[in-house]
């Protein structure tokens, strides 16, 4: 025992002592949590748009006055003419204009029918797309808002209610994504780097010629890890809360559970990757490549598995970021317990387990 | 040898910060020697040499190396030295004639020039059968004897060799010595750089340096007998002992 | 007997590291592998210290086998690799405290023995280890390898790129621990450091060429060898090699060693053709043998 607290120390003094590693290690996460929640977003917010209003009455101001006064989109100017339009985009500021008809109360009215026309710079195609989605709902809402059952603008009106994330919150998503991404490559990239860098500095050979045995080495280099990818959880969890108020609808105490039971198979890829690489290069190499893409792309991080080729659907399986995001978003967001997800639990452990037993089995006692 | 000072130093000095790494040095190669230039590691060996191949300017003082001023001419500089070291030499991913081509290259020899220059390696060296194979399965002095010969490629006044035969069998190290008093005999300036002292024993001249100062400078046999030791190994522990 | 080899042989892929070597060496005793790089020297420390497991061949250490009982073996053998293998960012006392916790021991209850050697880097025990000169990460190295009081102790070219003056106390160290009863076996590519050892074995190419005393190996040697020195000694190797009853021509340090195939080969006849050579300044004397002249001749 004594010999395992005097490992773990020597552990913490490389880890505190190298500080860009320690910068990376805590500042990663918080910066990417921040780039993702903030940045990358499929939301708009304050987007510029301009309105060409032709008709310029009762009806129009009461919508104009209903996008002005949403978060999303704030009036920048009045156009006068139809020329003026591609002025106005070409200028840049201005991502899309709302064009209302000619007599655009007469004609709902009597016609029954009043054209908006939304025109979106669609050299971003996603906002184009957000922003002619956001102006429908808009003006959909203030139609339905009007209560004028004679006149029925909209005959068929879709209602979609979105459940867990009812303002579809991408941070929702965001945040066990980058938890899971973060994890990963804590645990198994900085322990097989930890690892090879005992090779290559040549103090593995004096550590095999010594009474230390190779599962007290292995647990020596996991177990500051497991303490610093907990923390790593934490900070990113309470980011998510307070910062962009993610809920956490379940239980704590399972959440730990089964962010520790995912450390764990991360850091044993991470002894895995360690048996095959010589140098830290590698072992960085095969981290980034092997273990961090798959998991950003195979993941369903970023990219929904559902529509991706049958293929990649079924890598997918064998990832198991994959499973520890449904895990996670399902504590998290649907605040289930253990009963409705024990078969991803089960499936986290058997992964587990068989990594262990095959770096436990790959861990060379001899050089070769 | 003759009397051409193919180098000359005077009062060559380097600060890092507070901490002087070469303090003042003064000293003068002729055309045709081979200097030894010794000290322990961290003696300040290193820096003064970078100095003297002009990948590092001095805090003070002057050196001339080949005629040109290591300050101002330093590409002049460049073009007239070779360099080899032990840890650098040659790709070992490359064939011998891939390596010597690259090499050739980049001293700016021409393409006829490069393709004379294999021709007579291949005869001196009787790299016949071993052209075509890549460098890093080559024995270690093979190796040496080879990359002696690319810091020669452009055929520089000075050559300057930085712990060239440490580790090698002893055959293969005489081979290499008898190379090196061939090129001297050529005409060749060799200016050796390390910190075996059994490497100084070949010297014509050499220099010992201790904590960044020239404490010894003379032929092997001289600074023996002024010590009243067998070795140089002793002459540097004698040397030492002394500055402590 | 502290470390038996017999008939040990070991490949990677195409290259042959070692051929059939074998040696022993006697409880107490300092042992020196000499040999340049690639002759198969840190082959042989890996075999007995159980990094390596041979193609073929047997040994033992401390009567335990390399294979079989490896593990013994780790708990009691102390173990220097070539490279300088310590904690760079851990300072002295750190990495110290480190190898004796692995070890199951602690500095001061084997203090005594490493004592002499680590209060010359006690002044810097708060310095980090990447932060010392050559010759104190060597001293470290060693007060590593000793710190678990091993009765075996493996050193792999512990002199290899350290100056002179360290070598020298380095050495001094060794013969100090040799009295306390520590068997060793050290490596040097160094010709001159086997005479400081007991008995040495001269390694080249995977094989072991001699085994003896460093004396029995100088005076068991019947050639007579002559120091040679004239102005030119490029010249100098040239005409000798063309002298006919030359049997070998080395430069050696100042001089050229020579060795004729003539058993009354005569000195004046020599000087006598190398001044026809119009060589000058011409010194011929009898040289003393070194180990390295018996190495080049084998």
């Amino acid at each position: 025992m004594k010999r395992f607290i005097g490992f773990v120390k020597k552990e913490f003094y490389h880890i505190f002592r190298d500080k860009r590693s320690l910068f990376i290690l805590f500042g990663m996460p918080i910066a990417q949590i921040l780039l993702f929640g903030f940045a990358i977003t499929n939301e708009i917010n304050n987007v510029e748009i301009a309105i060409f209003d032709q008709s310029n009455d009762v009806e129009t101001q009461k919508i104009i006055n209903k996008i002005k006064s949403s978060p999303y989109f704030n009036v920048e100017n009045q156009i006068n003419k139809e020329s003026d339009i591609e002025k106005e985009f070409k200028k840049g500021k201005i991502k899309a204009v709302l064009i209302f008809e000619r007599d655009f109360s007469k004609n709902l009215q009597t016609k029954n029918v009043a054209v908006v026309q939304a025109i979106t710079d669609a050299t971003e195609p996603n906002v184009a797309n957000t922003i002619a989605n956001y102006t429908s709902a808009i003006i959909q809402n203030y139609q339905s808002q009007k209560k004028q059952p004679k006149t029925n603008l909209v005959k068929v009106e879709v209602q979609s209610r979105m459940f867990y994330n009812p303002e579809l919150k991408s941070v929702f998503n965001f945040v066990p994504g980058v938890m899971t991404v973060i994890l990963m490559l804590v645990s198994a990239m900085m322990t097989s780097i930890s690892i090879t860098r005992e090779k290559e500095i040549g103090t593995m050979e004096i550590l095999l010629v010594s009474p230390i045995k190779p599962f007290q080495v292995i647990i020596g280099k996991v177990f500051p890890y497991i303490f610093l990818s907990i923390i790593n959880a934490i900070i990113i969890l309470l980011l998510g809360f307070f910062v962009f108020k993610m809920p956490i609808n379940g239980s704590l105490l399972l959440l730990s559970f089964e962010s520790i039971l995912f450390i764990i198979s991360a850091l044993s890829l991470g002894i895995l990757i360690s048996t095959i690489s010589d140098s830290q290069q590698t072992a960085m190499m095969l981290s980034l490549m092997g273990l961090m893409l798959p998991v950003i792309i195979l993941s369903g991080f970023i990219f929904p598995i559902n529509s991706m080729p049958l293929p990649m659907q079924i890598i997918s399986n064998i990832i198991p970021a994959k499973w520890f995001i449904i895990i996670v978003k399902a504590i998290m967001l649907k605040g289930v317990g253990i009963q409705y997800i024990w078969k991803e639990t089960l499936i986290l452990i058997g992964m587990t387990t068989l990594f262990i037993t095959i770096s436990i089995k790959k861990y060379k006692i001899r050089l070769e | 040898m003759n009397e051409e000072k193919i180098i000359q130093v005077e009062n060559l000095t380097k600060k890092f910060g507070d901490f002087t790494a070469v303090k003042g040095i003064t000293f003068d190669v002729y055309k045709g020697e081979i200097f030894g230039f010794l000290g322990a590691n961290g003696a300040g060996k290193t820096t003064a040499m970078k100095m003297l191949i002009g990948i590092s300017n001095p805090t003070s003082g002057k050196a001339n190396v080949a005629g040109f001023d290591v300050l101002s001419q330093s590409e002049m500089v460049k073009k007239s030295i070779g360099y080899m070291s032990q840890k650098f030499s040659m790709y070992d991913d490359l064939t011998i004639k891939e390596n010597i081509t690259f090499f050739g290259g980049i001293y700016g020899l021409s393409r006829k020039q490069i393709k004379q220059k294999i021709t007579q390696l291949v005869e001196e060296l009787e790299l016949q059968e071993v052209i075509n194979n890549l460098v890093g399965s080559l024995p270690l002095g093979w190796k040496q004897k080879l990359s002696f010969s690319v810091a020669l490629l452009h055929e520089p006044k000075i050559v300057f060799l930085d712990e060239p035969t440490g580790g090698v069998d002893p055959i293969t190290r005489r081979q290499f010595w008898e190379m090196i008093y061939t090129q001297a005999y050529k005409g060749t300036t060799i200016f050796v750089t390390t910190h075996y002292m059994d490497e100084a024993e070949y010297c014509d001249r050499v220099s010992i340096m201790v904590d960044g100062a020239i404490e010894a400078l003379d032929s092997p046999k001289k600074l023996k007998e002024q010590f009243q030791v067998d070795s140089m190994n002793d002459v540097f522990l004698k040397l030492a002992r002394n500055i402590e | 007997m502290s470390i038996s080899v017999q008939n040990i042989s070991k490949s990677y892929k195409s290259i042959q590291a070692i051929d059939d070597v074998s040696f022993e060496v006697n409880e107490g005793e300092l042992f020196g592998l000499i040999g340049p790089d690639g002759a198969g020297k840190t082959t042989i420390f890996r075999i007995l210290t159980t990094l390596l497991l041979a193609n073929e061949g047997n040994a033992k250490v401390l009567e335990f086998d390399v294979k079989q009982d490896y593990k013994a073996i780790r708990n009691s053998v102390g173990y220097m690799p070539g490279k300088f293998s310590l904690y760079q960012d851990l300072t002295v006392e750190e990495n110290l405290t480190f190898f004796a916790t692995i070890f199951g021991t602690t500095i001061e209850e084997n203090y005594d023995l490493i004592e002499d050697i680590y209060v010359q880097i006690e002044p810097f025990k708060k310095r980090r280890a990447g932060a010392l000169s050559g010759g104190m990460k060597q001293k470290l190295a060693l007060c590593c390898a000793l710190i678990h009081a091993p009765k075996v102790l493996f050193l792999d070219e512990p002199t290899t790129g350290v100056d002179p003056v360290s070598r020298k106390e380095f050495w001094q160290m060794l013969k100090r621990l040799q009295q306390k009863g520590i068997t060793i076996l050290v490596s040097t590519p160094y010709m001159d450091e086997a005479s400081l050892c007991d008995r040495i074995a001269l390694i080249q190419k995977g094989k072991i060429l001699k085994i003896d005393s460093p004396s029995n190996i100088i005076s068991k040697y019947d050639k007579v060898i002559y120091d040679i020195q004239s102005k030119n000694t490029h010249g100098l190797i040239h005409d000798l090699k063309n002298y006919s009853s030359h049997y070998s021509v080395y430069a050696f340090g100042e001089f050229i060693h020579y060795i004729d195939t003539n058993q009354n080969f005569n000195p004046n006849d020599l000087q006598d053709y190398l001044q026809q050579k119009n060589h000058t300044q011409i010194i011929i004397k009898p040289a003393q043998t070194t180990i390295e002249d018996v190495f080049m001749d084998l």
